[in-house]
């Protein structure tokens, strides 16, 4: 059993899903940020 | 805290806060990954499989903060009606849900060497287990009333983050309570049974991904408190 390829896939996992939710939260927050600016005051 | 409770003054705060959070813990994340992968012996029992220790533990221990927050938040929502308190709970959630389920899926890759199976339904798994469920729990709660107008949470989704957070003792001590596959405490207030050699990249994972947790709730914060800003425009602009 090659040890290394458990430590690979667990860092691959958590590595990724770490910077997908860093990504999604970052998109979702500038857009929204960016929305509430430039939408015309009533 | 009732300081903050203007959005406008902890959006200033908010602001350069996430960048001071998120460039830091960034930074300290591949450090320590780097130092726990290539820089670190391997264990004399374990093997090369230790070294899964410096992401697992600060999933689940950002697992269990990320609810303990929900809970205070909550509290602070139904007891001093703080403003923000119910968008903090609901920026929470997802981080929290995310790094419980890196948690188990860690724990599970690491389980299959050292213990011969990928899963126990031992206490501490278990637990660990019920708190994914909860925090899925409570983001469909948290969804619902805001698809009612509110831009944070429901009472009734504060009652139930404040009630969840009883899980929060027993996945601490199941370990203690209950016969189990899972090691036993291993860092405690009186030291820790992990050798020196090994332990010092654990530090710079666990303040990393501890920065790094900060700097996403204040991304999510900042996005909802946008949404309600707009959310607000919107039905005034209807009203005419």
């Amino acid at each position: 059993m090659n040890q290394w390829a458990f430590v690979a896939a667990a860092y691959a996992l958590a590595l990724l899903a770490t910077a997908t939710v860093i990504v999604l939260s970052w998109r979702a927050m500038r857009e929204a940020e960016g929305q509430a600016e430039d939408r015309p005051r009533p | 805290m009732h300081r903050f409770a203007n959005p406008a003054r902890f959006l200033k705060i908010a602001r350069p806060l996430t960048g001071w959070l998120f460039w830091p813990g960034l930074s300290l994340i591949l450090a320590g990954c780097f130092c726990g992968l290539f820089v670190t012996p391997a264990d004399y029992l374990q093997g090369e499989t230790v070294r899964i220790l410096y992401i697992h533990v600060p999933a689940a221990w950002l697992g269990m903060a990320g609810w303990s927050g929900i809970a205070v938040a909550a509290l602070m929502q139904l007891v001093w009606r703080h403003p923000l308190a119910s968008i903090a709970g609901r920026a929470l959630a997802a981080p929290g849900a995310l790094f419980t389920a890196i948690c188990l899926a860690t724990g599970s890759i690491w389980g299959r060497p050292t213990w011969g199976t990928w899963w126990e339904w031992d206490g501490r798994m278990t637990s660990m287990l019920v708190l994914l469920f909860l925090y899925l729990g409570y983001i469909a709660l948290a969804n619902a009333s805001a698809r009612q107008g509110q831009g944070g949470v429901s009472a009734v989704t504060a009652i139930f983050g404040l009630v969840g957070a009883i899980n929060i003792p027993i996945i601490n001590r199941s370990v203690v309570w209950w016969n189990s596959l899972h090691q036993g405490p291993s860092i405690t207030l009186r030291g820790s049974s992990i050798d020196g050699s090994l332990l010092w990249p654990l530090g710079l994972t666990f303040l990393g991904f501890s920065l790094l947790f900060g700097a996403i709730v204040l991304m999510r914060m900042r996005t909802l408190l946008a949404r309600n800003k707009i959310e607000a425009r919107m039905q005034r602009l209807a009203r005419g």
